[in-house]
């Protein structure tokens, strides 16, 4: 099966997943954990079987069926009536119902959103919440996108699911009032899922490849929500002018490629006008934020498509804007390379150093930058073994040959 | 569901009740709170409590009874009051927390209540 028919099978089966999920814990008591255990096995079932039989006419009818059918065969095997369970079949069936009816199942999983969302949810599980429950990531993934062990993160997410549960937040979309705190849980966790989906396309990731289009797909759908959000728009901004490079970041050898050294007749020019639209729209509003920066960041780079050149001290105030937003490890690791073109990588390299140590780690983006601007500093030895690091953390093929090349150019 | 509205209270806050310039709106408040909360039928129990130096604490270790002056630890806000209500959810229950007085100047916790227990069988 070709890559993209199976992405369009795997954000099928996921889109309707979420939706039922959001739907069927809703109607069993709030209780998704258990609306969690009864789905997945019928999301993971379908993750086997369409890509070679075909997406079923019912997508839908066809998960809760499955799930229903395990249930009952669980139910029989132990012997027991259990009230939870006898709720969650009775949830299923009440799906399958509104399947038949045709019910929109798009609010659900907006509901389901903002129910992560929750303040009184911890605040460090909300957006880890939703990449897990709305867009079926798994919690190794997302530990890694959080710089978080994966234990630490699995007891996250579960003690947030008991307390949604146990406390009662209701499956409801809130009062306007409360929608600001919630969605900025609400942007993070749609673009944790595009970089895990855009990180991954390369690689054979069943069950993340499609995360691109669903996080984009998400925005505009929040964007129609709430329309006068410029942070959203921002966001949006920033994953179409990202999105409009796919074909030029890897080489015909499928080599990874560097943004500043990608060829930007590549870029798709569709994405990237729309991409600086929706900045306008947002720069509109005069609410600068995060997404915006960073949309603007993307914008400059952009550029050089009419102009043949980066402006590097313009990315470089833009970094300096974006920090004084946000502390995030990308936005100081992306102003110290941007300091570097401007002032040199002495100036760079003085930034990277006032990182915390247990962040940094274990993040590949950091390693790469270091390898680079030692080298630059012309400290070889260093720079390998900065390099090895990040090969040693890199996930995708195409970059780790790029690192490794990139490395062994120096020692020469 | 049912939750508790556990009210927490400073000493300056207890001090109030008995303050011949201020304890008039604090009792004010919370009679126009009790009230409405009753109005609206959602009220299974409640209960004031008397300040905190009117407590009692009892433990029994090592099989034997001790007995202590005062509440079970020492902390900035104690318990001044609670109330048992029956609301659909969550954020129900939070919406009645935030109308509270002690939410004004203390806080007011919202907990869940245990579900009723399985009768015993004999």
């Amino acid at each position: 099966m070709t890559p993209p028919v199976h992405d369009a099978v795997v954000a099928c089966a996921r889109d309707s997943y979420s939706q039922l999920l959001s739907f069927v814990a809703s109607r069993a008591g709030g209780d998704l954990s258990s609306a969690e255990d009864a789905l997945s096995e019928a999301f993971l079932a379908a993750l086997q079987r369409w890509p070679l039989e075909g997406v079923p006419d019912r997508p839908d009818a066809w998960l809760l069926t499955v799930a229903r059918r395990r249930l009952m065969d669980l139910q029989r095997r132990e012997n027991t009536r259990v009230k939870s369970t006898d709720m969650l079949l009775h949830a299923l069936s009440q799906a399958e119902a509104a399947v038949d009816e045709g019910h929109d199942f798009n609010d659900d999983r907006l509901k389901l959103l903002f129910v992560c969302g929750h303040p009184a949810i911890d605040a460090s599980a909300r957006t880890p919440l939703m990449l897990q429950t709305v867009l079926g990531m798994k919690a190794e993934r997302i530990a890694s996108a959080f710089l978080v062990p994966p234990p630490a993160m699995s007891q996250r997410l579960v003690r947030a699911k008991a307390k949604i549960h146990a406390a009662g937040i209701p499956f409801q979309i809130p009062s306007a009032e409360e929608w600001p705190e919630r969605l900025a849980f609400v942007l993070d966790a749609i673009y944790v899922a595009f970089n895990a989906g855009w990180e991954t396309t390369a690689q054979d990731a069943p069950g993340h490849a499609g995360l691109v289009s669903e996080a984009i797909y998400l925005a505009r759908a929040l964007i129609q929500l709430v329309p006068d959000f410029p942070e959203a728009l921002g966001l949006l901004s920033l994953m179409l002018h990202v999105h409009a490079r796919q074909a030029a970041r890897c080489g015909a050898d499928g080599r990874f490629i560097p943004l500043p050294q990608q060829d930007p007749s590549l870029w798709l020019p569709k994405l990237i006008e729309e991409a600086e639209q929706r900045l306008c729209e947002a720069a509109a509003f005069g609410q600068p934020g995060r997404f915006q920066i960073e949309a603007a960041i993307q914008s400059v780079h952009a550029q050089r498509a009419v102009s043949g050149r980066i402006n590097w001290p313009m990315i470089e105030g833009f970094y300096r804007v974006l920090r004084s937003h946000t502390n995030a490890i990308g936005a100081r690791i992306g102003h110290a390379l941007a300091l570097a073109q401007v002032r040199g990588a002495a100036e760079a390299m003085a930034e990277l150093d006032t990182l915390p140590g247990s962040q940094v780690q274990c993040h590949q983006p950091y390693w790469v930058a270091r390898g680079h601007l030692l080298r630059q500093l012309g400290d070889l030895a260093k720079s390998r073994e900065a390099y090895q690091r990040a090969i040693g953390l890199t996930e995708d093929p195409s970059v780790r040959d790029f690192l490794v090349e990139s490395m062994n150019q120096q020692g020469r | 569901m049912q939750y508790a509205l556990l009210f927490h209270e400073s000493a300056a806050d207890f001090a109030l009740r008995n303050d011949p310039e201020k304890a008039g709106a604090y009792w004010a408040a919370w009679t126009a709170y009790i009230g409405t909360l009753n109005q609206s039928g959602i009220v299974v129990s409640g209960a004031g409590l008397l300040p905190p130096d009117t407590a009692t604490t009892v433990r029994i270790r090592d099989g034997k009874r001790q007995v202590h002056d005062g509440p079970y630890a020492e902390s900035k806000e104690m318990l001044g009051g609670l109330f048992v209500i029956e609301v659909p959810d969550l954020d129900t229950a939070l919406e009645w927390a935030a109308r509270a007085p002690a939410s004004g100047y203390g806080s007011t916790e919202v907990r869940p209540l245990l579900p009723p227990m399985p009768p015993v069988q004999a």
